[in-house]
């Protein structure tokens, strides 16, 4: 036996999971929402998400080789994710160049100025895609009908007709006769960023996602949670002026940021108490925003917010700790 | 009903090739060496000198001091040196080699088959046959049996637990122990409920083992102070702290002994030993070990003389595969890696495990993602990858602070991240230094 034999500590075999593992589940879940955008939008869908995709992984790539000079990672799947979560939070109509730009400022600003994977406090593809809504308000919210949107819907968005619609005086009930019906936002049929608008679909990916256990239950319940008890606490006291919390949930990105972007590991907390705080605070800054705020849509803004929370969280949200001395 | 403890816990294949192997007794070796420092405290002080004629079970090495205890030869001979070996620490340590002659065994030690059950000696009778026989810790801690039988003043046991969990993968030589000295064992357990004056013990055994756990089940139906708790598969379920939690419900805290909750914790190996020395009047000089890897040849639970060199059970198992990468002494998630297959067994050598050359490698090292799963699976409720970068920091004081100290390093950290980062590795090394700093502040006051 002159074999020389490894030394090395405990513990000696390594759990299945990986970054890879992660990251391409998290691609998977993302399917059936994507599917669902092809439905509704077409093929301009297919064209959004590859180039975002192509165009986080080349900034990705050429970042790391040439002005970080280290060894490029894009094949760990992270910048794919944050490539298709770009695509996911923008009209399909958006301009190629825009799209380019968005992947750009998601990449090389929200996650390599920090130094990369694991180092950037807030999620890449909302930091894209809040510079394109602050910069570009008018091509970002410039929604292309819905194809299967029957006539007499207009292409604006739900909650942008809502919003619309209270600013003129008119009343809940004139406003929800030009809105679809809870099951066509439930499916998907209504206007809206390019991944947001099926909530079946997202749930589905979701689900997926807690059986694989890629994301655990706290954030995304905290999330639609509290969405669901302020608006409905809010329509409760005033039904004119507030609509059911039902509609709250199915629309804008409420169902793509719970879901797909408040779970981002990176900029999450790390307990989950920690996780109820962090999905609890979006709700409440969402709800804000929504019923108060100059957008008709704030879960972009909330996330963003709460996860500048993160680090606070994580300092004073600490694990039960198993024989603590009282 | 199952039990188990209630905060975080990993999964890693199980993989009990042995589990169907009954015990084989390993034929004698030609050579022991046996270490002095084999337990927990103050190694033993050796009483032998090169050239004298040792009988199996002759004390070659005394206590010295309250945490210590006596070394037996294992095997009949004469003492060849004494000389430092290298055990699986990896580090030298004192030890008496003896050339093996015949297989004499002192005068008045009971070697045969038959069981017996009655002994008329009171507790402070078994506690000092439980020390002069070497008993240790069989889990693989080996602490000295008879200073947990002997609480500090002020402390009383009330309940005995038996740790029969065998959570470590591959292990199964506790498993093997129960099925085929399942009777042993319960009169060893009602000894040790003796020697601590508590009327109530509890087998704990993972639901991975049922023949195991019906086995057990069996032999305590008519002991009204004994039954079987059968727990959760879950890692580090064997672990002292998480068994006592499962059964009892009660959390050791942080610091203190299992005794601060009444409990008092020994393995079902500790158990057996307890009822030859007191019953056979036969010390610690041999046990099982199993002896497995997904390419060896034949997985054994071989019983083991004390000092033996690992060569000889991996030639028993079929010999060393040639694609073994890592030799563990000791389970893959706490074992210790040896650097040579000449150390020898000792007390607390619970199996050998041969790794392959693809899952010997360590996987590269990734970036932290902050994914949650190392704080999700810390059964001490720790924050393992902050720990690390306090350690890679050296902010010792911090490191302290979040309790480096109350980790138990049961790797279900480094196991479960998808980075593969070194989790334990820098925790290790925080616990060393903070554990020098605390030493040192207390000796200035």
């Amino acid at each position: 036996m002159n074999k020389l034999l490894t030394v090395s500590p405990s513990p000696h075999v390594q759990g299945d999971e990986s970054i890879r593992k992660i990251m391409y589940g998290v691609v998977l879940a993302m399917l059936p929402a994507f599917a669902m955008s092809v439905m509704f939008f077409g093929w301009n869908s297919v064209k959004v998400t590859l180039i975002a995709i192509a165009a986080s992984v080349f900034f990705e790539y050429v970042i790391q080789k040439y002005i970080m000079k280290v060894k490029p990672t894009v094949d760990d799947g992270s910048a794919i994710v944050t490539g298709i979560l770009l695509a996911f939070n923008v009209p399909v109509g958006l301009p190629v160049w825009l799209i380019v730009l968005g992947a750009l400022v998601a990449i090389g600003v929200g996650k390599m100025s920090f130094g990369g994977l694991g180092q950037n406090p807030f999620n890449p593809a909302l930091v894209g895609r809040v510079f394109l809504l602050i910069s570009f308000p008018v091509q970002m919210t410039t929604w292309t009908a819905n194809k299967v949107v029957a006539d007499g819907f207009s292409g604006a968005t739900p909650l942008g007709l809502l919003k619309e619609g209270l600013k003129n005086g008119e009343t809940i009930s004139q406003i929800t006769s030009q809105l679809p019906s809870h099951f066509d936002l439930f499916w998907g049929n209504m206007s809206g960023s390019l991944g947001e608008i099926s909530a079946v679909a997202l749930l589905l990916g979701g689900v997926y996602m807690l059986w694989k256990k890629i994301i655990s239950w706290h954030t995304p319940v905290a999330v639609l949670g509290t969405i669901f008890i302020f608006e409905g606490i809010l329509w409760l006291a005033n039904p004119d002026r507030f609509m059911d919390p039902m509609f709250h949930l199915f629309t804008g990105g409420a169902m793509l940021g719970a879901i797909f972007m408040a779970t981002d590991m990176v900029s999450s907390p790390m307990t989950h108490l920690g996780q109820l705080i962090f999905g609890i605070g979006i709700g409440i800054i969402t709800v804000l925003i929504r019923n108060f705020g100059a957008y008709p849509e704030g879960i972009s803004f909330a996330i963003l917010i709460m996860n500048a929370f993160t680090p606070l969280i994580n300092a004073y949200v600490k694990p039960a700790r198993f024989g603590r001395v009282a | 009903m199952l039990k188990t403890f209630k905060m975080g816990g990993v999964h890693p294949a199980e993989n009990k090739l042995s589990a169907g192997k009954a015990i084989e007794k390993l034929p004698l070796p030609k050579t022991v060496s046996i270490p002095v420092a084999q337990h927990i405290g103050a190694p033993a002080t050796v009483v032998v000198k090169r050239g004298d004629e040792v009988k199996v079970g002759t004390v070659i090495a005394q206590s010295s001091g309250f945490v210590s205890t006596n070394i037996h030869s294992s095997v009949s001979g004469k003492v060849k040196k004494i000389d430092d070996v290298m055990d699986s620490s990896g580090y030298k340590k004192k030890a008496v080699i003896i050339d093996v002659e015949g297989d004499e065994w002192e005068e008045g030690i009971d070697t045969s088959e038959n069981l017996i059950r009655e002994t008329h000696l009171d507790a402070k009778e078994i506690n000092a046959k439980v020390l002069a026989a070497g008993i240790v810790g069989l889990g693989g801690a080996t602490f000295p049996t008879h200073v947990k039988l002997s609480p500090p003043p002020g402390m009383t046991a009330e309940v005995l637990l038996i740790n029969g969990v065998e959570c470590e993968p591959y292990l199964t030589s506790d498993h093997r122990l129960m099925l085929e000295k399942g009777a042993e064992i319960i009169v060893g357990t009602k000894l040790l409920m003796k020697s601590l004056g508590v009327n109530k013990a509890v087998i704990g055994i993972e639901n991975n083992k049922p023949d195991a756990i019906t086995r057990m089940q069996e032999l305590t139906v008519n002991e009204s102070g004994i039954s079987v708790q059968p727990l959760k598969v879950k890692y580090p379920q064997g672990g002292e702290k998480q068994l006592i939690k499962a059964v009892t419900g009660k959390e050791v805290p942080s610091g203190a002994l299992p005794i601060a909750v009444g409990a008092v914790v020994n393995n079902v190996g500790t158990a057996f030993a307890v009822y030859e020395a007191v019953m056979k009047n036969k010390p610690l000089v041999e046990r099982v070990v199993t002896v497995t890897g997904k390419s060896v040849k034949e997985p054994s639970n071989l019983m083991v003389r004390i000092g033996t060199p690992v060569t000889d059970l991996v030639e028993a198992a079929g010999g060393m595969p040639e694609d073994t990468g890592k030799v563990i002494s000791g389970g893959p998630m706490m074992g210790r890696a040896v650097t040579t297959l000449e150390v020898p067994v000792t007390k607390g050598t619970s199996g050998i495990l041969l790794i392959r050359d693809e899952e010997a490698k360590r996987n590269e090292v990734e970036p932290c993602i902050r994914c949650g799963k190392c704080v999700n699976v810390c059964p001490m409720g720790l924050e393992p990858y902050l720990l690390m970068t306090m350690s890679e920091k050296k902010l010792w004081e911090r490191s302290e602070d979040r309790h480096v100290m109350d980790c138990i390093e049961c790797g279900s950290c480094s196991f479960t991240c998808p980075s593969n980062r070194p989790l334990l590795d820098y925790i290790r090394l925080g616990k060393g230094t903070v554990g020098k700093l605390i030493r040192a502040r207390k000796s200035q006051n």
